[in-house]
């Protein structure tokens, strides 16, 4: 394979890979999961209450 | 002793964006008055345009918009990551090697030290300054990232994230040269010919693409909905907005190029990929002016609202104008021309500028324990001002801009050029006194927004306050942990 026809297939790959994004983003899986988050810069004590990989029982000391 | 987040560096950002703000403009109109009135240069060698042009676009670009994008980039990220802003002495050091960067421009440019490649003139010691203040910037920005209390990336933090990224590959790209000596200035570089233009155009388009298209657009992708007290209209268009962006724009650059040594093919493609870009950048026009879908009313009363309504409403215009511009039968009139400078004062002035004041005057009361400005009858007054000042400017550039591309294009009978050069540039002159006029009245405005900052600020009630870090609800009902059993 030379050069042009690797970047032939790098361009067909990345257009895939592009509509496959589009495809997930608008999947109706997504859409009640991105409603709330489109709500992250607005609802601040409710994402607080989200944290990553702890109970609700334990308290970050930082 | 709750956590509080890093405000410090964000109010010094923001004063500076007002600060520069005055001074680029000031600058530009200058410049704009030296076209029309060429003798204001007053034969001193550092006050001719050649030198202050590239000190104004240095100064509007990096110094006003980059300070806007500092400022607000390191508050979305800790708002939204719910954390403190990772490095602190690392951010510091962003803010005053920010300054030094702007100050050594201010003294070089007018000195005549340039390279000569448009919005990269600094010479290769600044360049320096600049990579190693962007890696910080980039260390800071995604350490906090990483350090984040909450799971998602909030989508602006994604539009900012690619913009320091990309922008720290174009600035090290295409600032790679060679120095002449050790103790000197000038430096060559290191690409040479059709390859250095398109390097540099590779550099310039996507400044515009990542710099003032996805920086801006993060700030629109926060403030918008703070502002208007809504969530974002379509989050899932946001992402599809912020991925189209990514993979399109970086092909555009070749369209600075039509009509050159570029292989045609490559001119073609840059067209292609220009005209594509409309789909991504109205999509995410549409996402920002319909989040207020619903509650039109608001911008009756709120100025800050207004400002950032017409700035999105901008960026569409610009974004519709620039593919068109990139068409190669369309470009082969505006080409050249003040066209050009009109357009880009619609994105500049539009987009870029009036996102960043109406974001400021939302954030700066913020940042000093106020709810709000001091004045919102002066923000409503800059506002006004400001949309009078961009309409001059962009309307007196696109008829000085067609009529000199007809000008220059017109042939007589027997294929001699109909107008001689000096012709055009007489015909441009009552556009050139216009546009002055224009870019006046839109710097008085910006004097308005220092003094409503300044009385903001100095208020009796008013000192610099970090707003605390929301914390969960801590369970404190007791917990009995289950024992662990052996698998059967």
């Amino acid at each position: 394979m030379d050069n042009i026809e690797f970047h032939g297939y790098w361009t067909l790959a990345l257009l895939i890979l592009f509509i496959a994004i589009v495809i997930w983003a608008w999947s109706s899986k997504r859409k009640k999961e991105f409603d709330e988050l489109a709500n992250l810069p607005l609802d601040e004590e409710k994402f607080a209450n989200q944290v990553e990989g702890k109970t609700s029982g334990e308290k970050d000391d930082a | 002793m709750h956590e509080t987040y890093n405000y410090k560096v964000v109010r010094q950002f923001s004063i500076m964006t007002v600060v520069w703000g005055i001074v680029g403009m000031l600058v530009g109109v200058i410049i704009a008055s030296q076209l029309a009135w060429p003798a204001l240069n007053f034969d001193v060698p550092w006050l001719t345009f050649s030198r202050l042009r590239p000190l104004h676009t240095n100064a509007v670009i990096f110094a006003f918009g980059g300070s806007a994008l500092f400022a607000t980039s390191y508050y979305i990220v800790q708002r939204t990551s719910h954390a403190k802003l990772f490095a602190p002495a690392l951010a510091s050091f962003t803010f005053w090697g920010w300054q030094l960067v702007i100050v050594l421009a201010a003294i070089t440019l007018p000195m005549g030290f340039s390279t000569a490649k448009e919005y990269a003139e600094l010479e290769w010691p600044i360049d320096i300054l600049i990579a190693v203040v962007w890696v910080s910037y980039a260390i800071v920005f995604f350490g906090t990232i990483v350090k984040r209390k909450v799971k998602h990336i909030y989508v602006a933090n994604w539009f900012l994230g690619s913009f320091i990224l990309t922008v720290a590959v174009l600035h090290i790209g295409n600032s790679a040269a060679l120095p002449v000596s050790l103790l000197g200035m000038k430096s060559y570089s290191a690409y040479a010919g059709v390859q250095d233009a398109m390097v540099q155009w590779w550099y310039g388009h996507n400044a515009v693409g990542f710099f003032l298209t996805a920086g801006f657009l993060g700030m629109m992708y926060y403030f918008m909905p703070k502002a208007a007290g809504r969530p974002i209209y379509s989050y899932r268009l946001s992402v599809v907005h912020f991925w189209a962006l990514a993979f399109t724009y970086i092909w555009a650059g070749p369209h600075h190029l039509l009509y050159t040594a570029l292989p045609d093919w490559t001119q073609s493609l840059g067209m292609i990929m220009s005209l594509i870009l409309l789909a991504p950048s109205w999509g995410g026009m549409i996402n920002g002016i319909m989040t207020l879908s619903g509650a039109w009313d608001k911008l009756r009363t709120d100025p800050i609202l207004k400002f950032l309504v017409v700035a999105i409403s901008f960026y569409g215009m610009s974004t519709f104008e620039g593919p068109m511009m990139a068409i190669k039968t369309v470009n082969a009139l505006s080409h050249y021309t003040d066209w050009t400078i009109g357009h880009v004062h619609a994105g500049a002035l539009g987009w870029v500028a009036m996102i960043s004041i109406g974001s400021m005057y939302f954030l700066i009361p913020r940042l000093f324990g106020k709810t709000r400005m001091y004045s919102v009858r002066l923000i409503e007054l800059h506002f006004w001002i400001s949309t009078l000042g961009v309409v001059l400017y962009i309307a007196s550039m696109w008829v000085s801009g067609v009529m000199q591309g007809l000008m220059w294009r017109a042939t007589n009978s027997d294929g001699t050029l109909t107008y001689s050069f000096i012709e055009s540039v007489a015909a441009m002159h009552p556009f050139y006194v216009t546009r002055t006029i224009g870019g006046l009245i839109f710097l008085s405005g910006m004097f308005l927004m220092a003094y409503n900052v300044w009385k903001t600020v100095r208020a009796d009630d008013a000192s610099p306050v970090d707003a605390i870090i929301p914390e969960p609800a801590i369970d404190t009902s007791p917990v009995d942990a289950i024992i662990p059993e052996p698998a059967q």
